[in-house]
């Protein structure tokens, strides 16, 4: 192997501005996505919690739709397909603003929605039916079981899977560039073009990624330690 | 054959588990060990076959320091039996396999011979119908049974019991203390550490008594039960009348 | 939509092949296979490095873990595509660029599974081994990984749809396989990308979510297998907590 890395070749004022650029888009598609994937999350798992049957076949079928298609196909989906489906006002609208960027966050949203609502469900259940009978026994009423005991302990309980999805949707977010987002890998790949300075930039996103993903990392384990049940 | 000279084990500077114990177990003796919980027995006993280090002190087992770097301890824990209170049986094996599977692995014995001597084993715990079933399809009882019958299947010199009938439910702890009985005084040294009062008045030569990491008491059953010298000891066993 | 795969089932079950390279579901399956076989050896050294007590073992490991994890899958495939080349002195297939990042990425991940397997057992079985007289690794061989790794199972086949899930990512290196084919699919009809991208999501879902729920399945009688022991003093299993009470 006589390759001799160069980085001052990918590190030039103008490909930094591609890489910052990918990362800004980078960020505002986890941001995004992962706020919607949240609300959208914990509204799935409220409407489970119901037991109202119809709503639980509606999660439920939710769920395993997203769970059992690669997250690249549903992107793809909302890409190609789902414009045809759109009345034509919404299409215009999308055409306007950017849709690949806001198509992607909406699939990468509403696949990490199911895993964020399994990660609650899950939470919920694993709080022994003693603390909901000691609640009851109190004399709280249903809602107030659940408000004042069970779901507190539950999203406690729920931070490893929550922070573990967190990380998964930042990675995925970088499978939008098959729609020709321009992220981080898209740009990388830009200046991979640019520069043949194959190693050095991919070597450059890879480390960006991973710090990244090592502050997602250290971030849920100071929450889990913070919130969390602790050692018992 | 056991000997324990001046053994110390302590967690960092406040926590003394175990504190100067000093005594001996001689061939074929049987000694139950009792004391109050959180004492140390369970760690004393662990510590023979080095399953808990030791700080300072030796260990002594057939004239072998236990805990000297130079021991294969692999070697030495063939030759010392050991029955947990949770059974430990492995449950992806049969009762023929958890029992083969050391004689076969260890002492490469061939299958038949292992099977053959298994087989007399589970007569003597009273379990010859069982040597096809899984772990899971026993009761407490009949588990205990078969590890000690695993135990006894390297034919160790030695046999440490910790707490052998505590997990189980109290009808099924007479059939495990009778098969516990039947070996004292067949030639193996046996240590027990056991709450059963009536067991160590039966079968031990032996009673030790053991309160935070000191051994307060170690004397025959009778002097033991009848005239326990330490105050300890006389609350230890007036709580357990009650 | 069913004249879409009348006409073109061929392309979609196996690409091109004979006349071409082999796509379509068949490589998608083979792809996974492939990766998970070879993945597999590799995540059961990481695993039990993970947990080795020497440092200079375990932390390699755990460094090797970690830095998989925080790294996406399409630049695993990325460094797959460029430098698996370079390392081996040869040009290398899609196929196996593939399955080289399928192994790198997936080692690590089903490591965690297998450790998680592994620490979930009783310490007992452990000591209960080393009582007996064996070492470290016949005490790891003989009693702690038949265990783990079959308590694992319904994890490990979930593992199994997150490879196949991660096989469509090679449409973006140009890899022979079902979303590849469903692409081409689509820019030759060009005007039925509803039709051609249902298709391909409901087959994904097919595969998918049979595995699923035969790891499930299994779960259960797994778990199942592990109850039922007369005359033990064992915590109950908990009952789901919403199934006490449902809201009015």
């Amino acid at each position: 192997m006589g390759y001799e890395f160069d980085f001052s070749a990918v590190l030039t004022d103008q490909y930094i501005d591609w890489l910052l650029a990918g990362l800004r888009v980078t960020l505002l598609l986890t941001a995004g996505a992962w706020a919607l994937s949240f609300v959208v999350g914990t509204a799935l798992a409220v409407l489970r919690a119901t037991g109202f049957r119809p709503a639980v076949w509606f999660v439920s079928t939710f769920v395993e739709i997203h769970q059992n298609i690669p997250l690249l196909v549903q992107i793809l989906f909302w890409y190609f397909a789902m414009p045809e489906i759109l009345p034509e006002s919404w299409r215009e609208w999308l055409n306007r603003n950017n849709s690949e960027f806001i198509l992607a966050m909406i699939a990468i949203a509403l696949c990490h929605a199911a895993y964020i609502s399994e990660a609650l469900r899950s939470g919920l259940r694993a709080v022994p039916v003693t603390q909901y009978e000691a609640g009851r026994s109190f004399g709280f009423n249903y809602i107030q079981t659940m408000a004042y005991i069970v779901v507190p302990q539950a999203l406690r309980l729920s931070i490893p899977p929550l922070v573990n999805h967190s990380l998964l949707l930042f990675k995925n977010t970088s499978i939008a560039i098959a729609i020709g987002v321009h992220e981080l890998t898209y740009q990388t790949r830009q200046i991979d073009s640019d520069t043949f300075r194959t190693f050095e930039i991919f070597l450059v996103a890879t480390v960006l990624y991973l710090v990244l993903s090592f502050i997602i990392m250290a971030v849920g384990n100071l929450a889990e330690r913070r919130l969390g049940m602790g050692v018992r | 054959m056991i000997r324990f000279d001046k053994v110390n084990k302590w967690y960092g500077p406040d926590v003394q588990v175990l504190n100067d114990i000093t005594a001996e177990v001689n061939k074929g003796e049987v000694v139950v060990l009792c004391g109050p919980s959180g004492s140390g027995k369970t760690t004393l006993i662990r510590t023979i076959n080095r399953l808990e280090p030791i700080n300072s002190g030796t260990i002594t087992v057939n004239g072998q320091e236990t805990h000297a770097k130079s021991v294969d301890v692999n070697r030495l824990r063939r030759d010392i039996g050991f029955v947990f209170q949770q059974f430990n049986l492995f449950p992806h094996m049969s009762v023929m396999d958890n029992i083969t599977l050391a004689p076969r692995k260890l002492r490469g014995m061939s299958r038949a011979e292992a099977e053959e001597k298994a087989r007399t084993l589970l007569v003597r715990v009273g379990l010859e119908d069982k040597a096809g079933a899984y772990p899971s399809q026993l009761s407490g009882g009949q588990s205990q049974r078969v590890a000690i019958a695993r135990s006894l299947a390297m034919d160790p010199p030695i046999i440490l019991f910790d707490e052998p009938t505590s997990a189980l439910d109290p009808e099924m702890v007479g059939e495990v203390l009778a098969v516990i009985k039947g070996l004292a005084h067949t030639g193996i040294t046996m240590m027990c550490v056991t709450h059963e009062m009536g067991f160590a008045r039966e079968a031990a030569d032996r009673v030790w008594f053991l309160d935070k990491g000191v051994l307060l008491e170690d004397a025959k059953p009778d002097a033991f039960f009848s005239s326990p010298r330490h105050p300890r000891a006389q609350r230890f066993l007036a709580d357990l009348r009650h | 939509m069913l004249e879409i795969i009348q006409n073109n089932w061929m392309l979609l079950l196996i690409g091109q092949y004979p006349n071409g390279p082999l796509g379509g579901i068949v490589a998608t399956l083979l792809l996974a296979i492939a990766g998970l076989a070879l993945a597999f050896p590799v995540a059961v050294l990481l695993a039990v490095a993970r947990i080795s007590p020497f440092r200079w073992v375990s932390l390699p490991a755990a460094a090797i873990v970690h830095v998989v994890r925080g790294t996406p899958f399409l630049m695993v495939l990325f460094w797959s595509y460029f430098a698996l080349p370079v390392l081996i002195g040869r040009p290398l297939s899609g196929f196996w660029t593939l399955v080289g990042a399928l192994v790198l990425y997936e080692s690590a991940y089903l490591a965690e599974v297998i450790r998680a397997g592994i620490q979930a057992l009783p310490k007992g079985q452990e000591e209960a081994a080393r009582s007996l007289g064996f070492g470290y690794f016949r005490t790891l061989a003989l009693v702690i990984l038949p265990q783990a790794l079959y308590n694992s199972l319904p994890a490990l086949i979930g593992q199994f749809v997150s490879l196949i899930k991660e096989t469509s990512l090679g449409y973006v290196i140009s890899v022979n396989e079902f979303t590849y084919a469903a692409a081409q699919l689509n820019s030759q009809l060009l005007v039925q990308p509803v039709e051609v991208f249902t298709i391909l999501a409901i087959t994904y879902f097919i595969i998918c979510f049979t595995l699923t729920q035969s790891a499930r399945w299994l779960e259960q009688r797994i778990a199942r297998s592990r109850q039922g022991r007369p005359g033990r003093r064992e915590a109950q299993p908990q009952t789901d907590i919403l199934a006490t009470e449902p809201m009015p």
